[in-house]
C-alpha cells in the first residue's frame, strides 16, 4: 500500500503540472495542451510509466480491498458505544471507504478522457493532434461534472491527509526528528495538490 | 464526600459460544474515591447477596502494572484518562447520574470467555514464539550489566519493555491490529546488543503468529498509541516494520 501509494502521490504531481496548462484558454493554450496530451499518448518512455501507473492503482486498490475484508474479520462484533473519535481521526479510519470513492471517481474520469483519447471519436485541432481541449472545455461547461470533480478533490484530500505519512510509517520511516516534517508534508500536499486538480473545472467552468 | 448514584450498562455473556448482550444494572453508593474495579466490586457483591451471577471481568495487581484488567469504558480502552490502566481509573472521572456503558475488547483473535473476562492467549502465543532472548545459563552468564549500550537505546529498549500486554492497543483499534504489542516486544529486544543474534528470527516468527491469530492490520490510526496505558510510541511500530522488511529480504 505505501510503496504504490506514494507512487501515485508522485503521479499526482506529475498530473497536475501537465494539466495546469489547461487554465491558459486561448487557442494558443489549446494548440499547446493538445500537443501535450499526444506526447503523454505515445512517447514510449511515457507508455512505459503509465503501464506501471495502471498496475499501481490496481494494486492499491485491489491490496486495500484485501486488507479491509480482513480488519473486517478481526472484529465480528462491533462495539455498542464507541468513542473513536477521541483517539483517531475519522479519515484515518475510514481510508477504504475514502479511497473506493476515488476509485469510482478515477473510473468515471478515465472513461471521460483517457478512453475518448485513445479510442473516442475526437476531432483535430489545426496542428493535426486529437482535440482533447474541447472534449475537456465542453466537459466543464456542465456545473454537475464541476460539483463532482470539486467533491471528488475533497475526498482526495481526506484520503492524502492520512495516506501521506501513513505510507512513510508503514515502510518504518519514521524518527522523532523528521516524522513532523513529514506530517507537516503530508497536510500540505493534501491540501494543495486537490484544490489545484478542482481549480481547473471551476476555472474553466467560469471562464467557459 | 458525595456518593454517586450510576446507570451501568454491562455485557453479560455466560460463555465463549454463548449469545451476549447489555444489561442495566443501576448502583447507589459509589464514592468518587473508588476505583472502576471497586466500583464493579461493590456491584457483584449486591448481586451475589440477591443471589444473582456476580460480572466476571478480569484483575489482579490493582496497581496498573500486571496488564489484567481490560474493559471497553464508555466507547474507550480502559475508558476517559490517558496512560492509565481500568484500576487506576476513579469514579471521580465520573458524575453522578452518568450512564457507562461496559463492553468487553472486542477482536476475534480475543474471544469472550465469559461476561467482560476475554482470552488474550493470542499475546501468549506470539511472545513465544519469538519475545525471548536464549541465553546460556550453564555458568558461563555475561553480566548484562558487562555489556556497553549506548544510553539512548537502553532508554527506548525500557520504554518498549513497559508493555503490559494489556491489548487495549486491539481493543482500541479500528481493525483489531495488534501491532503495538508485536513493536514492543520486538523493539526492547530489537534495540540490545543481547537481542540481535536472533533479530531476524524473532521478528518474522512474531509476525507470523501476530497474523495467525486473526488480528487486523495496521493502517496507522494511532488510537493504539494514544490509548495505551504505558504510553508505548508508534515509533516502535515503525521499527517493527524496518526491522520486518529488513529480515524478509535477507532471510535464507
Amino acid at each position: 500500500m505505501a510503496l504504490t501509494g506514494l507512487f501515485l502521490c508522485i503521479f499526482l504531481i506529475a498530473h497536475l503540472a501537465g494539466n495546469l496548462q489547461l487554465l491558459d484558454m486561448s487557442p494558443g493554450g489549446q494548440l499547446k495542451f493538445n500537443a501535450y496530451a499526444k506526447f503523454m499518448t505515445t512517447f514510449p518512455l511515457v507508455k512505459a510509466v503509465s503501464y506501471l501507473l495502471y498496475a499501481s492503482i490496481l494494486f492499491h486498490a485491489f491490496d486495500g480491498l484485501l486488507l479491509a475484508m480482513q480488519n473486517r474479520k478481526a472484529r465480528p462484533i462491533k462495539y455498542a458505544y464507541e468513542k473513536a473519535n477521541a483517539s483517531s481521526k475519522w479519515f484515518s479510519r475510514q481510508m477504504a471507504l475514502l479511497g473506493t470513492l476515488v476509485l469510482v471517481f478515477i473510473v468515471i474520469h478515465m472513461k471521460q478522457f483517457w478512453y475518448e483519447m485513445h479510442w473516442g471519436p475526437l476531432g483535430m485541432d489545426a496542428d493535426g493532434n486529437k482535440d482533447l481541449y474541447t472534449l475537456v472545455a465542453f466537459s466543464f461547461t456542465q456545473l454537475w461534472y464541476v460539483v463532482l470533480y470539486v467533491i471528488m478533490m475533497g475526498v482526495l484530500a481526506f484520503h492524502l491527509m492520512h495516506g501521506f505519512a501513513s505510507a512513510f510509517q508503514s515502510l518504518g520511516l519514521n524518527h522523532p526528528r523528521y516524522m513532523p516534517i513529514i506530517k507537516n508534508v503530508g497536510v500540505f500536499f493534501a491540501v494543495i495538490v486537490p484544490i489545484f486538480f478542482a481549480l481547473i473545472p471551476v476555472w474553466m467552468f467560469i471562464n467557459a | 464526600m458525595g456518593n454517586m448514584k450510576l446507570t451501568l450498562k454491562i455485557w453479560r455473556q455466560n460463555g465463549p459460544k454463548a449469545k451476549g448482550e447489555l444489561n442495566t444494572y443501576p448502583v447507589n453508593d459509589v464514592s468518587e474515591d473508588m476505583s472502576f474495579l471497586e466500583m464493579l466490586d461493590v456491584l457483584n457483591d449486591d448481586l451475589v447477596r440477591k443471589g444473582e451471577e456476580p460480572i466476571a471481568f478480569d484483575h489482579d495487581c490493582r496497581e496498573g502494572i500486571c496488564g489484567s484488567c481490560s474493559l471497553f469504558i464508555n466507547g474507550e480502552a480502559h475508558g476517559p484518562g490517558r496512560m492509565i490502566t481500568t484500576c487506576q481509573l476513579h469514579m471521580r472521572k465520573f458524575k453522578d447520574g452518568d450512564t457507562i456503558h461496559v463492553e468487553p475488547w472486542r477482536a476475534e483473535a480475543f474471544p469472550v470467555i465469559k461476561d467482560l473476562a476475554v482470552d488474550r492467549g493470542a499475546f501468549d502465543r506470539i511472545q513465544a514464539a519469538g519475545g525471548f532472548v536464549s541465553v546460556n545459563t550453564s555458568g558461563n552468564l555475561v553480566d548484562g550489566n558487562a555489556v556497553p549500550i549506548p544510553k539512548a537505546d537502553a532508554d527506548t529498549a525500557f520504554d518498549a519493555a513497559t508493555c503490559i500486554g494489556c491489548g487495549a492497543c486491539v481493543a482500541t483499534c479500528t481493525n483489531s491490529s495488534a501491532m503495538l504489542f508485536v513493536a514492543a516486544k520486538v523493539s526492547q529486544f530489537a534495540l540490545l546488543p543481547q537481542g540481535k543474534p536472533e533479530a531476524k528470527r524473532r521478528v518474522l516468527a512474531m509476525v507470523e503468529q501476530m497474523d495467525k491469530e486473526g488480528f487486523g492490520n495496521c493502517s496507522n490510526t494511532g488510537a493504539c498509541e494514544v490509548e495505551c496505558p504505558k504510553g508505548i510510541s508508534l515509533e516502535h511500530i515503525a521499527r517493527m516494520n524496518r526491522e520486518y522488511l529488513a529480515a524478509s529480504v535477507t532471510k535464507e
